[in-house]
């Protein structure tokens, strides 16, 4: 598997609910500094595969190999640590801290130890300057002393991908970030996304086609726990399966200029 | 949409200093005002008082201390007493081999509750919610009966001390002003020191874990070692109470740590208002008075007790802390 040169390796996983196959025998590769993106319909199995993953939820068989060492079995804040990190479909912050509060303790988390007892963490200019500078790229910097349980919808979504951002990773797998979000909030999301291709290997899942069709290296495509199709975005949109099972003719045929525009590769 | 929330934005600004200044302007009103009560007994002459508010500060260090992992841990330990009991028993237990000096038997009664509350906890934390509230229930259930079988200590009947305990030889204590200001002075000791470890990296961490466990996790966090460390920090201070306790009786007793006291210290928790520090030292202060008020009336005074409490939990968000904020808030908006 390390001789694919893949930064992850996905090798037969599966997630069974019972009799209910949720993820099946799914096998991925992806290179560093791709953007693969999962697509598939509502239930495909989609989350499911970023809990597997992540570490959130354990498989029940496969083998899921980051940075050439098996990582099937470890925790999920151990994954974190090596550099595997995600964000959630559903929001999952910290709501009672300020957005500044929930990006500095992500710096944090990688910044030397936690079992520091005594100098006030708010004051840590260290983390702050970091957090701040995260929340930059995103244009939070001005709801940085508020709440998250507080901020809009849209911005929570930001906040999401902000937190991943500066858990320091390597790799990031998304969850569907431009759900619920605004054109603009989107449109600042998705050039974030353009610009962490440079830095970043990333997994994103995703509704929205335009988006999907303008960044995605390459696309696989998920129903019913399996991958159905998996190539670049043109091999993708011509496979005969995925436009019955999954792309309406209408959307297949708008693909090519958003890709086009996007200027994909 | 955005000019709005921007408009907000000031006002939930002030809102988070405000809560935290206000815990801490409380805690100083109420620091201020024990400082200065044996002022108000030299005037009435009643030493009553003097006993009364030792009493409560004690019980407030022990919730102070439950309050680290209730409020700011979301770690419902239904067996704080224990620790408490392991203090108190740390004084009867060394003072029957002769070692009656404070600040050894307060050494001692910490590293032993520090490792009871090590290996307990670590069995403990491998659970969550009500296991988690079962299983320390067992625990504390564990160690009182131990202590109730040990005849060499009085077993049910409880141990005696014939003296307060010596501070460097000298029997300091034994005067019940001493004994008040040291309370106070541990109690407020307690206090800053609590209000610091929130307010750490360490506290970052614990607070993010009540909130949020997962997220924790998606960010690197193993939340289990640092509520491990604030479990044993938290049973560490309230086997100080316990030192307390066993002092200001002169009396030791397996009573201590039963079951019923640890509710007692949850009650006066979540009286107070959970995570505000000082909310706890205002319920322990209401959960006593309340006691030593309502049984003057009628040997029923439980019952009375009971209906209040429910009547606080059920209306006051935020313990009577709460309750007070609301009143003070409602007057400055009225
Ligand atoms: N704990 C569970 N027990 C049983 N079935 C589950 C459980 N969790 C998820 N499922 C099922 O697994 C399937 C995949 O769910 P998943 O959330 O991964 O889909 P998804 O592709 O992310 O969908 P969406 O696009 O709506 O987010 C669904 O049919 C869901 O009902
Ligand atoms: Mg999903």
């Amino acid at each position: 598997m390390a001789e694919t040169g893949a930064l992850l390796s996905v090798r037969n996983l599966s997630k069974t609910y019972g009799a209910l196959v949720v993820t099946d025998n799914v096998s991925l590769d992806i290179p560093e500094r791709e953007l693969h993106v999962i697509i598939g319909p509502n239930g495909a199995g989609k989350t499911t595969l970023i809990h597997q993953l992540s570490g959130r939820l354990p498989s029940n068989g496969g083998k899921v190999v980051f940075a050439g060492e098996d990582i099937t079995r470890l925790p999920m804040h151990q994954r974190v640590r090596r550099g595997l990190a995600r964000s959630f479909q559903i929001t999952a912050l910290l709501d009672g801290f300020t957005a500044l509060e929930n990006v500095a303790i992500a710096v944090q988390a990688r910044s030397g130890s936690s079992f520091r007892f005594f100098a006030p963490v708010a004051r840590d200019r260290k983390l702050n300057d970091e957090a701040m500078a995260v929340l930059a790229r995103l244009g939070l910097e001005d709801r940085a002393h508020r709440r998250a349980g507080t901020l809009s919808h849209g911005e929570k979504r930001q906040l999401e991908i902000a937190v991943a951002l500066a858990t320091g990773a390597r790799m990031l797998l998304l969850d569907e970030p431009l759900a619920g979000t605004s054109h603009e909030e989107s449109a600042v999301l998705v050039e974030l996304m353009r610009a962490l291709k440079q830095t970043h290997t990333l997994i994103l899942i995703e509704h929205d086609m335009d988006a999907v069709f303008s960044l995605a290296d390459r696309i696989s495509v998920l129903v019913y726990g399996k991958v159905i199709a998996s190539g670049p975005p043109a091999e993708v949109r011509a496979h005969p399966e995925v436009r019955a099972a999954y792309l309406g003719d209408e959307q297949a045929d708008k693909a090519p200029e958003a890709a086009a525009a996007g200027g994909g590769r | 949409m955005n000019s709005s929330t921007t408009n907000i934005a000031p006002a939930h600004l002030a809102e988070v200093r405000v809560s935290f200044r206000t815990a801490g302007f409380a805690a100083l009103a109420m620091f201020a005002i024990l400082a200065a009560l044996p002022l108000l007994t030299l005037v009435t002459g009643d030493a009553f008082v003097l006993v009364v508010a030792t009493r409560i500060m004690i019980f407030a260090l022990a919730a102070l201390s439950l309050d680290l992992i209730l409020g700011f841990g979301a770690l419902v330990s239904f067996g704080h007493a224990a620790f408490v009991g392991i203090g108190a028993y740390a004084v009867a237990i060394l003072n029957a081999y002769g070692v009656n000096d404070l600040l050894v038997q307060s050494l001692v009664a910490v590293a032993v509750a520090a490792l009871f509350a090590l290996v307990t906890g670590a069995i403990s934390l491998r659970t969550r919610g009500v296991y988690f509230i079962m299983i320390t229930l067992a625990f504390g259930q564990m160690l009182y009966f131990l202590m109730i079988s040990l005849s060499a200590f009085g077993g049910d009947d409880g141990y005696t001390l014939p003296a307060r305990s010596t501070v460097l030889g000298m029997p300091l204590l034994e005067n019940n002003l001493v004994m008040f200001y040291t309370v106070l002075a541990v109690l407020v000791g307690a206090f800053l020191l609590a209000r610091m470890l929130i307010a750490s990296r360490f506290g970052r961490v614990l607070r993010g874990t009540r909130d949020n466990a997962v997220r924790m996790q998606a960010i690197g966090f193993s939340p289990s070692p640092y509520q491990l460390t604030a479990y044993v920090i938290a049973g560490s201070i309230a086997a100080l109470a316990g030192v307390l306790l066993a002092n200001q009786v002169e009396f030791v007793s397996p009573a201590y740590m039963s079951w019923q006291r640890s509710g007692e210290l949850i009650v006066m928790v979540v009286l107070g208002g959970m995570g505000t520090l000082a909310g706890p030292i205002a319920g322990a202060a209401a959960f006593i008075l309340l006691e030593e008020w309502l049984s003057s009336f009628s040997q029923h005074w439980k019952l009375g007790f009971g209906l209040i409490l429910l009547l606080v939990v059920l209306f006051s968000k935020g313990g009577v802390g709460g309750l007070v904020k609301r009143l003070l808030g409602g007057a400055h908006h009225g």
